[in-house]
């Protein structure tokens, strides 16, 4: 899968230089202002696209409009939604079973130093391979109909991502937040706790994003693979096959659009978690 | 004023540092700091008072003589939460409030949930920051990010407190205000001040004595009684005493290192 | 906090030592894992497939269908691919690898080139940063990975080679990550450097040269490792449409279907895939260490 790394860099091609501050006014504009020019190009691409289709007369087959794919989209609305729910489904266990075992490898990593050095590159390295192709092996294991086998394949790959950053949030104690816990007598428990963790929960979160983002792409691309034909993947390369790309294209849009769900959930997660820290990017303007 | 132990009393005191190449930091160190003093540890570079300020906080151990702390070993002090420390980076967690960072130390020590708040309050307007409780270390200057440390450092009523440079980030202006501040706070809580400072001013202005240090290996070369009157203010920063005092520090300073340019 | 997943700051030197290491720890994990493989497959039989006392089947089947021990899934790689046809699976599957990776490495040189270009010009003519660089980021908002055989289908319709669309993906994945790490690279050095540049009349082309792109090496190649491993994925996705035998992708789905009648074929193309990308992204890493000395590099 593309490495949180890619994509961590859109999410900060929008949160880079990000000079807010203010009134709740002053704030709502610049974010407008902020996300404005993004949306009209979005919506002229859209509307340039329209009429090139119209003008050139192209084929649907060709590249079809999205005038026909919105309309494809409302023709097939329950498959496409039933497909959807399907792979959401496998995309938000993949998180829930990547997330759980991250954590508890990130934990052990720390609580256990000399694991690290061991553990850290294997992950790194398995970072490097390219996970999706676990997904026939998962098939097997995990029977090809089934929900799990595909929530395995996002596991894999957003297990990786976010350890490692878990991992790294989790040391980037510095030297003097140490010695300041050591002045206190803290015992390793409270260090840990009170310290570390909250110190993790930034790079926690950002890698948590990316896999989220990643979450439906890579239940779709895992379905490629071979499964039940209820589902997304299945459905966008049967409408390919036949070339009625109207149709497969809805099927990427659904696809996007539950990402985009997912990613906006994890954000909202994120602020309730962490209020200082929001706050403190959107004021000091960082 | 003093009774009972020396709050340090260090004898023949060494510390090297083994690595690639062993550094001795520290060599013969004899040094008694009586209970309330305020003790400023001044030299170049290099000449371990950071060290010698860590090894009393039982932050490093020494490698050779004896030190003891209020009668006890460093790491007896410690566990029996005996001293404070302010660093020179505030080093508040950003994720707490300015309150919940004074409770850091209260919270580890286990004191009892209820005693937690109004010590915390008690400190905070010790520190002349009463107002700001609710508020996030970024939303404060660096100067009342110190104050905070400050706070923090006594919230749980140490006998001695360890500053390693705490006002050097900190403007001129602002530093010579705090210096002040600390001085009330120090009146009002019968601590002991171990103080590291690289600026003369700062040394003589707040110290009952200045201890001097020379680096290559650190040791010290000299102890002067600071006898100005108290309590310090504006004025003594302009009194002759004042100045001949700074003369006499730097003319140790001097003797300790014969060329200080050459560093 | 957000880069907290970029680049966090430079890596020392590796000594020799430190890499025997962990080439050490990294074969004992290895090690572990097929331990721990044949010992569930031990535990699975020896349980009959059921967990005791509590009567439900064991989650993944210990089968030597489901789960081929692992030395039959190394000697299947010697052994012929098919009857009659005299080459060994692991022979056949390595060319498959190079035909893929042959399609990864189009695209990423496209890709990379592409965006590096990209970059130098955003940083010379701000104007055409803030004006293309909306559509950069929303081109990423597309799920290429999803689209890929979709791409690769519509461009069979219309002859476009499936190599030369898998080229193409694997740049528009590549091209991303080296637009934004350029930019940033280029933008690295203080601003006192490159005012020190100017105060030597230097030219904006030779601030670019002498100063900016050396920067910006370390931060490419950050971005560089990560398209490589992207790269080949799209190479493998864009190869699952019904097409040439050719390609790990197409191995994959083929050994799959068959499953049954040999699994280790599968699990021995999904470790030659999985070396294959690794190999990937360790010679772009050679690559960076022959050009950036070790105390520059920045850590990915």
């Amino acid at each position: 899968m593309t490495d949180p790394s890619h994509d961590s860099a859109v999410l900060t091609a929008f949160e880079d230089d990000l000079p807010l501050g203010g009134t709740k006014r002053t704030r709502r504009r610049q974010l407008i202002g902020r996300y404005l020019p993004a949306a009209i190009a979005f919506v002229s691409v859209l509307v340039v696209w329209e009429l090139f289709v119209e003008l050139a007369n192209v084929k649907s087959f060709i590249l079809p409009a999205p005038s026909e794919i919105t309309a494809a989209f409302f023709e097939e609305f329950s498959t496409i939604w039933s497909a959807g729910w399907t792979t959401l489904r496998e995309a938000v266990g993949g998180l829930f079973i990547g997330l759980f075992l991250a954590i508890f490898v990130s934990f052990s990593i720390v609580r256990w130093t000399w694991l690290e050095e061991g553990v850290m590159p294997v992950a790194i390295a398995i970072g490097t391979i390219p996970i999706v192709a676990m997904a026939p092996i998962m098939n097997a294991w995990f029977s090809i109909t089934s929900l799990l086998s595909k929530m395995a394949v996002v596991a894999l790959v957003i297990f990786f991502p976010v350890m490692i950053n878990t991992v790294r949030g989790l040391n980037e104690v510095s030297a003097e937040e140490v010695e300041l816990m050591r002045s206190f007598a803290a015992p390793g428990r409270d260090l840990l706790l009170r310290v570390r963790v909250p110190n993790a929960l930034p790079y926690f979160f950002s890698a948590l994003k990316v896999a989220s983002a990643l979450s439906m792409i890579a239940a779709v691309v895992a379905e490629y693979f071979g499964g039940r034909q209820d589902a997304l993947g299945p459905y966008i390369l049967q409408k390919a096959g036949l070339l009625r790309f109207a149709e497969a294209w809805a099927g990427i849009g659904v696809a996007s659009i539950l990402g985009i769900a997912v990613y906006s959930a994890v954000v909202l997660l994120e602020r309730a978690v962490m209020p200082w820290h929001v706050s403190l990017r959107v004021a000091a303007g960082e | 004023m003093s009774s009972g132990a020396p709050a340090v009393a260090a004898a023949g005191v060494g510390k090297v540092f083994v690595g690639d190449s062993s550094v001795e930091a520290l060599q013969g160190i004899d040094l008694t700091i009586q209970q309330n003093d305020f003790i400023a540890l001044i030299g170049p570079s290099g000449c371990g008072k950071s060290t010698l300020l860590r090894l009393v906080g039982d932050l490093l151990a020494p490698t050779s003589g004896s030190l003891a702390v209020n009668g006890k070993t460093p790491n007896e002090a410690r566990l029996a939460r005996e001293y404070g420390m302010v660093f020179q980076k505030a080093t508040l967690l950003e994720w707490r409030t300015v309150l919940k960072n004074i409770e850091l130390p209260l919270e580890v020590m286990d004191f009892d949930k209820e005693e937690r708040e109004p010590r915390a309050r008690e400190m905070l307007d010790l520190v002349q920051l009463s107002d700001f409780g609710d508020s996030y270390p970024w939303q404060l200057s660096g100067g009342m990010q110190q104050r905070v440390a400050i706070a923090r450092a006594l919230a749980f009523k140490p006998s001695i407190l360890l500053m390693d440079e705490p006002f050097g980030a900190l403007d001129e202006m602002t530093r010579e205000r705090m210096q002040l501040e600390l001085l009330e706070i120090w009146d009002r809580t019968d601590t002991t001040v171990i103080f590291v400072t690289h600026s003369i001013p700062e040394a003589v202005f707040l110290a009952t004595h200045v201890v001097v240090m020379s680096p290559r290996p650190g040791r010290i070369t000299d102890v002067i009684d600071v006898d100005l009157p108290r309590p310090r203010g504006f004025e003594t920063r302009e009194s002759p005493r004042f100045y001949e005092k700074l003369t006499e520090v730097r003319e140790a300073l001097r003797r300790a290192e014969p060329e200080p340019d050459r560093q | 906090m957000v880069e907290a997943i970029e680049e966090t700051g430079g890596e020392p030197t590796r000594t020799l030592w430190s890499r025997i290491r962990t080439v050490v720890w990294f074969l004992a994990i290895v090690g572990l894992m097929a331990i721990l493989y044949e010992a569930y497959k031990a535990m699975w039989e020896a349980t009959d497939g059921t967990i005791p006392l509590l009567g439900i089947d064991w989650l993944v089947r210990g089968n030597d269908i489901t789960m081929p021990h692992t030395w039959s899934i190394i000697d299947s790689l010697f052994e012929e691919v098919q009857r009659g046809r005299n080459e060994i699976l692991l022979v056949d599957l390595l060319k498959a690898s190079l035909f893929t990776l042959r399609e990864a490495l189009a695209g990423f040189v496209i890709g990379a080139s592409f965006g590096f270009g990209l970059g130098v010009l955003f940083v010379r003519f701000p104007l055409a940063e803030r004006s293309f660089m909306p559509y950069v980021v929303a081109s990423q908002t597309v799920p290429i990975l999803a689209i890929a055989p979709i791409v690769v289908i519509w461009g069979r319709r219309f002859g476009v080679s499936q190599w030369m669309a898998v080229a193409i993906i694997a740049a528009y994945l590549t091209f991303f990550p080296v637009v934004i790490n350029t930019l940033r690279g280029l933008r690295s050095p203080q601003a006192t450097a490159t005012e020190l540049m100017r105060s030597y009349g230097a030219s904006h082309r030779e601030v670019l040269v002498k100063l900016q792109i050396p920067a910006a090496v370390p931060y490419i190649f950050t971005a560089l490792k990560v398209s490589a491993t992207a790269s080949v994925i799209g190479a493998i996705i864009g190869e699952l449409p019904a097409g040439f035998p050719d390609g790990l992708g197409r191995k994959l789905l083929v050994f799959s279907q068959r499953f049954a009648s040999g699994p280790e074929k599968l699990y021995g193309t999904v470790l030659v895939a999985s070396a294959a990308g690794f190999l990937f992204v360790s010679l772009v890493g050679a690559v960076e260490r022959r050009l950036i000395p070790g105390t520059r590099r920045v850590a990915s």
